[in-house]
């Protein structure tokens, strides 16, 4: 990992550590965050290097808690960032709604990942929208360089505004590596003062009718700073103008040639004036930015209210997609309006069928016993799986199919009461610790509340695995100077009070089952907790301990139970025998425990 | 100048290492660097793409399909699978070692004939250097060394852009220190091994 701590000099960084050095840089100190893909890496830093750098950092129980601690102490005066993925902006959004009305005291950025064509999410929403919405100050970077200098005129701008401000990157920017040059860290105070303001930060009616119109306001104000804004400007020379943001610029600055750009770092509220000038004596306007026509349209309206009839391309004429993320190989669709180089001509595919390599469960991990056993339990039963967003949402492949219905994190327990009302279905909902503590509780209290008939089966693999194990309310804290103890989820579960409540290793597939049947035959809201480390997590602590493992081909009947119900990648098929793979074998005795003969040995 | 490599293969096997060692190497030569990489849900087993890109003109972190000035497949299926980010005249190093898929190693797909998914990219292109870096490995002490097999391999690439010693410096630097002696004894066999090659 790079030294982003470094006093000087250039490094090849990841575009999530370009942004946690620009923290650094700018005298933040203050972060929050709920991991998620492509933002975790930040949370990973700062864990890493928040108490050397001078700065709190908390991974919180959810992003709207991330998003309300970090608006606290931006109105303390401390400068602050959250940050998220997407979809988590629409967890945190109720706050950022009302605390625009409020504004801030030190900088605040809102830090959103958005992940165009989907590399490890649910939708491709463009959070580009909620600045419109929330009326607040947008920036958006094209390269990790550029981010993490943006970071400090990010906090300059929303100081100003005393607004927070959206801080918009795609997986592309966070994923992105390159060379930045280390400014100077800043000094900076990690500890403010709330100055009480009961006009501005109580928005009781009377007090936000207020509060709206100095919003407007500010907007006017925000719509004249970008006018200004070095993060807006001006490229080139050509009669065709092109206006693009984000990463789409690289792929515009680096393959079209005779245009004139204008590049948008400064993405709400738009320079308005600039953009008509820029407008203005061209033959055409190209719009290039990914996922919804967000510039574009509002180029369109800017044309229309400064009588220009300048044809403007883009996604409205067709030209280019609103879906998936942008590439060369999309830009080459701009070559009848603009000069570029030819493409090279790819080599054709090879036509031989290719198996296909989707991410899978790891070897040993307890997903597969605890899906394995509900499968048993489950038996013949018309039951409606419901899951959520960790690794247990890779269930959904075979032989688990353990998924029918996904749609955001802690939306399997809610829907799962729905289907317990509206369908003769049993239904059972998987969700993992951190998700648990993220947003499944109040569903299952509601459940309980409405008397919902449900299975609620908690996979506790003791971290937040999918997006890098960072730790979670269920296995404590213990980094930048604070030490937590771990929260107990039974305990918690024991509290609402539900009609069935059980805790099981998922390794021994065979007492899970018979519990998971009990779970199910309960009349009313039972909860299963399925409790066993992440192996992964585990390998990374060095507290993996493997047990040898292998199948006694004289006693194997070939019957290959242990492949179809478990399925684990360590387990090899060699003609029509069953071997284990020692390299990926961890020896957790799955497969030893559903297989009918004893056919395979774990060593103790 | 503008010179692109694509890094193909499957989680675990060090694809984010060699693109980090030829990104550093890049860099240290005085080159714009821009890559991307592949984190999240992908890892867990899946496919693995690194792009990396460098010279005065490398701004895109992405290149267009066929762009690709160099292939590096650390698996043949996934080789096979991209093949199409290269173009004739791109330089193709195929590792033989397959890594069987979940359901392969389960015995519900087959993996494809080694040899037959060779030809296959032979008869498209006449620069394909196959290398088993998975036994120069072994022969230089251990199987976790291929990536360092590869890398060294491409040191001896046609037309490849940075120096053999800046890239063994840069593979020295990312690997821990206990390792050194063997990432660059099988860094040396590799590039031996592809010095051979007519290619
Ligand atoms: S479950 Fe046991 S008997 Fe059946 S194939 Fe596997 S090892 Fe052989
Ligand atoms: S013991 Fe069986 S189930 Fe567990 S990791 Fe080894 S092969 Fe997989």
């Amino acid at each position: 990992m790079a030294d982003i701590l470094s006093n000087g000099g250039r490094d090849l960084l990841l575009g999530n550590e370009a942004i946690t050095r620009g923290l650094i840089e700018a005298g933040v100190r203050f972060a929050s965050t709920y991991p998620g893909t492509p933002s975790s890496e930040i949370g990973n830093n700062l864990e890493k290097i928040s108490q050397e750098a001078g700065m709190y950092f908390e991974f919180s129980v959810n992003e709207k808690v991330a998003f309300e601690t970090a608006a606290a102490a931006a109105s303390s005066g401390v400068r602050s960032i959250v940050f998220m993925k997407h979809v988590g902006l629409n967890v945190a959004a109720d706050p950022m709604m009302t605390l625009a009305y409020s504004g801030v005291r030190g900088a605040m950025l809102i830090l959103t990942a958005d992940d165009p064509s989907l590399h490890s999410s649910q939708n491709e929403q463009d959070n580009r929208i909620y600045s419109k919405l929330a009326l607040l100050p947008m920036m958006e970077p094209s390269t990790p360089a550029e981010a993490k200098d943006m970071v400090a005129e990010a906090c300059r701008i929303s100081e100003e505004l005393e607004l927070p401000l959206i801080f918009r990157t795609t997986t592309r920017v966070n994923h992105a590596r390159g060379i930045v040059e280390f400014g100077e860290p800043a000094e900076a105070s990690a500890k403010g003062h709330f100055e009480k303001d009961t006009a501005r930060f109580v928005n009781i009616p009377a007090f936000a009718k207020r509060n709206r119109l100095k919003l407007l306001d500010l907007n006017r104000k925000a719509t004249e700073l970008s006018e200004i804004s070095p993060l807006n400007f001006i490229e080139g020379e050509g009669d065709t103008g092109i206006i693009t943001s984000g990463v789409s610029y690289t792929y515009v600055k680096e393959l079209i040639k005779d245009v004139q750009v204008l590049k948008l770092g400064f993405t709400n509220p738009l320079p308005e004036r600039k953009i008509a000038d820029f407008i203005r004596g061209k033959s055409r306007i190209i719009i290039v930015e990914e996922l919804e026509p967000f510039l574009e349209d509002q180029v369109l309206r800017i044309c229309a209210q400064n009588e220009l009839s300048v044809p403007v391309f883009g996604k409205r004429t067709g030209h280019l997609p609103m879906e998936w993320e942008y590439s060369p190989d999309v830009i080459a669709r701009l070559k009848d309006l603009v000069r570029m180089d030819a493409p090279p001509v790819p080599l054709r595919p090879v036509e031989m069928k290719l198996p296909g390599r989707p991410p899978t469960l790891c070897a040993g991990c307890p997903h597969r016993g605890i899906f394995a056993a509900t499968k048993k339990a489950m038996g013949k039963r018309d039951a409606v799986y419901c899951s959520d967003i960790g690794c247990y949402t890779l269930g959904v492949q075979p032989p688990f199919a353990m998924a029918d219905f996904i749609i955001c994190m802690g939306g399997g327990v809610g829907a799962a009461g729905g289907f317990a009302q509206a369908t003769d279905q049993k239904p059972v909902a998987f969700i993992g610790d951190s998700t648990f503590f993220h947003s499944g509780i109040p569903p299952l209290i509601s459940a309980k509340f409405n008397d919902h008939k449900l299975v609620m089966v908690i996979v506790d693999n003791r971290t937040t695995a999918m997006t890098g194990h960072q730790p979670n309310p269920g296995t404590g804290r213990d980094f930048g100077g604070i030490t937590t103890e771990a929260l107990d989820i039974e305990a918690v579960v024991r509290g609402i009070g539900v009609d069935f409540l059980a805790t099981v290793n998922p390794y021994d597939v065979k007492a899970a089952s018979k519990v998971m049947k009990e779970a199910i035959d309960t009349d009313g809201v039972a909860v299963v907790i399925s409790k066993m480390a992440c192996p992964l997590e585990l390998k990374k602590q060095r507290a993996l301990v493997i047990r040898e493992t292998h199948v006694d081909q004289s006693r194997c009947i070939k019957c290959y139970t242990c492949l179809k119900t478990i399925a684990c990648p360590a387990l090899v098929k060699k003609g029509d025998e069953v071997h284990v793979d020692a390299v990926q074998c961890i020896g957790c005795g799955m497969c030893a425990n559903v297989c009918p003969k004893d056919a395979i040995e774990v060593r103790q | 100048m503008r010179y692109t490599i694509q890094i193909v293969g499957v989680g675990g096997q060090g694809v984010l290492l060699a693109s980090m060692v030829l990104g550093s190497a890049a860099m240290k030569a005085g080159y714009k660097v821009a890559m991307s990489e592949v984190h999240g849900m992908a890892q867990r087993g899946g496919s693995v793409l690194c792009t990396l890109r460098f010279g005065e003109e490398a701004v895109s972190p992405l290149e267009y399909s066929g762009g690709a000035d160099l292939l590096m497949g650390f698996e043949p299926v996934e080789t096979c699978r991209n093949i199409s980010l290269a173009n004739r005249d791109t330089r193709i190093l195929m590792n033989l070692d397959p890594v069987y898929p979940s359901m392969v190693a389960a015995g519900f797909e087959e993996y494809p004939d080694v040899d037959e998914m060779v030809s296959a990219v032979r008869g498209r292109t006449e620069n394909l250097v196959t290398i088993d870096a998975t036994s120069i490995a072994v022969e230089a002490g251990k199987a976790v060394a291929a990536n360092a097999v590869m890398i060294g391999a491409v040191a001896a690439a046609k037309g490849f852009p940075l120096s053999k010693d800046l890239l063994k410096e840069m593979l020295a630097e990312n690997v821990p220190p206990k390792f050194t002696d063997l990432n660059m004894k099988a860094f040396d066999m590799g590039y031996d091994y592809m010095s051979k090659q007519r290619n």
